[in-house]
């Protein structure tokens, strides 16, 4: 019995410095391994999503290549969710997390940022066009689906006094919708963009209001990686000097935002 | 209430331990929104679950043969399938089957998740309670039924005055896990976005990343609901024996 319990230890004390001898080990380690390995989003059109052969394409694996490049390795690109995506960072699965995450106080506390911050969305409510509603305001005490664990939901629970009904993920909330459970649906500007682009949305459903709560997405790497670190503030910094974010958000059909644009015009001389 | 909300005030900002709930209005009034959501799901699952049961058992041990396999097939469907699925089943699939009215143009479906979540917790505790009255219902002895024939009862008297009280007090040691389980299944309710008690706490501590501060108070909140259930249900028990009969 004993014998067993210390097998069990050891073979679990194995698979831990296993995961942390993976990634998450610098510059000069990735190089010598030859991928990056990058945490992307899978199911986020169009920062994230998988083409017809199945392959994850979007602007962040566009941002991810780009970094890869210059470090001269090959890219590998393993696909997250908003509830593993730390914890992958943290036990070492991955290098770098470029992956619609928003900066939150909590999160710098466990992760290390990247500044200047890459990207900036919104948050907005996908509504069907026959609602006609027109102000926020107009939402109070009507049933708003959402994805549970948002951190605006609250906000905007408070603020608008909309009643949120929160279902896990984003396709569940977006069938309620659809089958009239509630009003609209309450995310990320830039994902119900994203859905915008497809025809089963198009037609019926719009953004009609104004963006609100404007967040900033962070890039992260591991605690104390800082190497990587300060080759990814240089990277972002190249980015916004050139205008490569911008670009990408044309290249794959969005209007590019307010903070993007402000950013290339700040960084455009320097 | 003022003291209680300082102290836990209080403990966050010395301890690090962030008892949200406790302290907070809003986070408050979700988590009692949530335990009578928790409560009514409960009582009206309970009871709607105990006249299926009654229902489905009399129907067993009746004549007819189409009943009998209707409500096996019942009890087959339900209790071969996880709740979780049959939940999900009700609210995504057949709640788009159903028929829905318009309103200025959209669809306004005919229940909404909370009747959908009682539709089906409902139904999967039914198909327990039918196979929990059988048992209680197979345990009276065949001469107590024939005797109370002879007195003139009717079969549908008989079981409500004869064999049913009976049954009952046979079968309560495992309706009382049934009904149990029932208070506990209520949680899943929460995939639907029902606002029950662990809906509640899941939004709270996905905003206030106090995880296991709200798992703390989620499961000291289930303890008590499922102790007061059991002590009722026990209660329930020494009321209604018989001197005489069982133990």
């Amino acid at each position: 019995m004993k014998n067993l319990f210390r097998f069990m230890i050891t073979g679990v004390a194995a698979l831990v410095m296993l995961g942390n001898a993976h990634a998450a080990d610098g510059v000069d380690a990735i190089k010598q391994r030859g991928t990056l390995i990058v945490g992307v989003k899978a199911d986020y059109k169009p920062f994230g999503y998988r083409d017809p052969t199945g392959n994850i394409v979007g602007i962040e694996p566009d941002l991810a290549a780009d970094v890869a490049k210059r470090l001269g390795v090959k890219l590998e690109l393993v696909s997250v969710a908003a509830s593993n995506r730390i914890e992958f960072l943290q036990q070492g699965k991955i290098d770098l997390l470029i992956a619609t995450m928003s900066d939150r106080p909590e999160r710098r506390k466990v992760v290390q940022v990247i500044e200047p911050l890459y990207y900036a969305d919104y948050v907005n409510i996908l509504i069907n066009k026959k609602a006609g509603i027109k102000d926020w305001a107009e939402l109070k005490d009507k049933p708003v689906c959402a994805t549970s664990g948002a951190w605006y939901n609250k906000d905007v629970a408070r603020s608008y006094g909309v009643e949120i009904v929160a279902f896990d993920g984003s396709e569940k909330p977006l069938f309620a919708m659809k089958q009239g459970n509630c009003i609209g649906y309450l995310y990320d500007q830039t994902f119900l963009q994203g859905k915008l682009l497809e025809d089963e949305w198009k037609a019926d459903y719009g953004l009609p209001l104004k963006g609100v709560l404007p967040a900033p997405w962070m890039i992260a790497v591991a605690l104390g990686n800082t190497s990587l670190q300060k080759l990814l503030e240089d990277t972002t910094k190249d980015w916004m000097k050139t205008g490569f974010i911008v670009e990408n958000e044309k290249k794959w059909g969005i209007a590019p935002t307010e903070y993007s644009l402000s950013m290339h015009e700040q960084y455009k001389d320097k | 209430m003022e003291a209680i909300r300082n102290w836990f005030q209080e403990l966050y900002e010395s301890t690090g331990l962030n008892f949200s709930v406790f302290y907070d209005a809003y986070d408050w009034n979700r988590y009692l929104g949530g335990l009578k959501m928790t409560l009514f799901l409960s009582v009206t699952t309970i009871l709607l679950s105990l006249v299926i049961g009654a229902a489905g058992a009399l129907i067993q041990g009746g004549q007819s043969k189409i009943a009998r396999t209707a409500v096996n097939a019942f009890v087959v469907v339900f209790r071969n399938t996880p709740p979780l699925v049959q939940l999900f089943f009700f609210y995504f699939g057949l709640g788009t089957l159903m028929p829905s009215i318009e309103s200025g143009g959209m669809r306004v479906p005919l229940l909404n998740n909370i009747q959908w979540a009682i539709v089906s917790l409902s139904l999967f505790a039914g198909a327990f309670n039918v196979e929990i009255f059988r048992s209680g219902i197979e345990a009276v002895p065949r001469t107590t039924v024939e005797a109370a024939e002879s007195l003139g009862y009717t079969r549908i008297k008989a079981y409500i005055h004869i064999v049913l009280p009976l049954a009952i007090r046979v079968c309560l040691p495992a309706l009382n896990n049934n009904l149990v389980n029932l208070l506990k299944t209520t949680t899943l309710a929460y995939a639907i976005a029902v606002p029950e008690t662990l809906y509640a706490i899941k939004q709270i501590w996905s905003e206030s990343q106090n995880v296991l501060e709200m798992m703390i108070v989620l499961l000291a909140t289930y303890g008590i609901l499922v102790g007061i259930l059991v002590w009722l249900m026990h209660r329930w028990e020494r009321a209604m024996h018989i001197p005489g009969y069982g133990r």
